[in-house]
């Protein structure tokens, strides 16, 4: 069950990226180039998924389970710390260059996008060093 | 600032905001857990046992919904204007990043702000902020 539930919100994020305009680079860059023709379209999505979002994490607030039983899962971490803010600058700079975050980029892979095959394997080759730093940390800093 | 007239969506971007809205609730609710796509993948890489396989999951449904949608109508194809070069350094920063801020577009941005978490509003601001500042120099100064 839970791997359906998986594969199908997958699936209907994968539409929604792909409806909103966000599976294509060249609209995220315009709307991060706020200097030159803005397109404010990014700013559209994440209303509408905010909003529909908000309804759902308050509902999934009030419960210690979900509807099919498994353990909720939010995140309990409230630092905001370094890590934060210097990971998100880093992942920002990244965002910038290429107009690729992380979903968008698999649904462009999906598409057969060789490009994208280079986005997400580099990708996969950052989140492996990050691992590979962490296991080199003392253990007890291990968050987020 | 001038507003790209030719290329603003607000409509589709509304409705493929609430259908990534609709994933994530359907995961929180579902299966109890934050829809951050840098999270899912990102544990991958460190795999835990019985913690695989909706992860897999997750990223099929995210690779086959393109194939999905093309079942009602053409793929808009993605525009990705970046090198290379360009991508390889733009996928080792949204993967090191993403991880070392614990999230990413969806984790902080749809799913953080649906929560009011203000360690997620300090995320995104931040790669918001990084993503801007990284167009503009690009595009302004150097005129990529």
């Amino acid at each position: 069950m839970l791997v359906f539930a998986s594969l199908l919100a997958g699936l209907v994020f994968g539409l929604g990226l792909i409806v909103s305009g966000m599976a294509n680079p060249a609209k995220v860059l315009g709307f991060l180039d706020l200097a030159g023709a803005w397109d404010p379209s990014l700013a559209f999505v994440m209303g509408g998924a905010v909003a529909v979002g908000a309804v759902a994490f308050a509902l999934a607030g009030k419960r210690s389970s979900s509807l099919f039983g498994a353990e909720m899962r939010l995140p309990t971490t409230r630092a905001i710390d370094r890590r934060l803010i210097a990971g998100s600058l880093v992942f920002g700079v990244g965002w910038g260059i290429a107009g690729f975050c992380p979903g968008p980029a698999l649904v462009a892979l999906g598409m057969g996008q060789i490009k994208a095959l280079i986005f997400v394997g580099a990708m996969l080759a950052g989140m492996g060093l990050f691992e590979w730093l962490e296991r080199r940390r003392p253990r007890t800093l291990a968050a987020g | 600032m001038t507003i790209a007239w030719n290329t603003f969506s607000p409509w589709s971007a509304l409705a493929g905001g609430v259908l990534i809205g609709v994933a994530a609730a359907m995961f929180v609710l579902l299966n109890g857990r934050i829809a951050g796509i840098s999270g899912v993948v990102g544990g991958l890489l460190k795999p835990v046992d019985g913690d695989i396989a909706w992860r897999v999951a997750f990223v099929l449904g995210l690779l086959a919904a393109p194939w999905v949608y093309l079942a009602c109508a053409a793929w808009p194809h993605p525009k990705i204007d970046a090198s290379s070069g360009a991508l390889i350094a733009a996928g080792l920063l949204v993967g090191i990043g993403t991880r070392y801020g614990g999230g990413c577009t969806s984790g902080h941005g749809v799913c953080g702000l649906s929560r009011l978490s203000p360690r997620s509003l300090a995320a995104t601001l931040a790669f918001m902020g990084a993503g801007f500042a990284t167009v503009f120099v690009a595009r302004r100064l150097f005129g990529f």
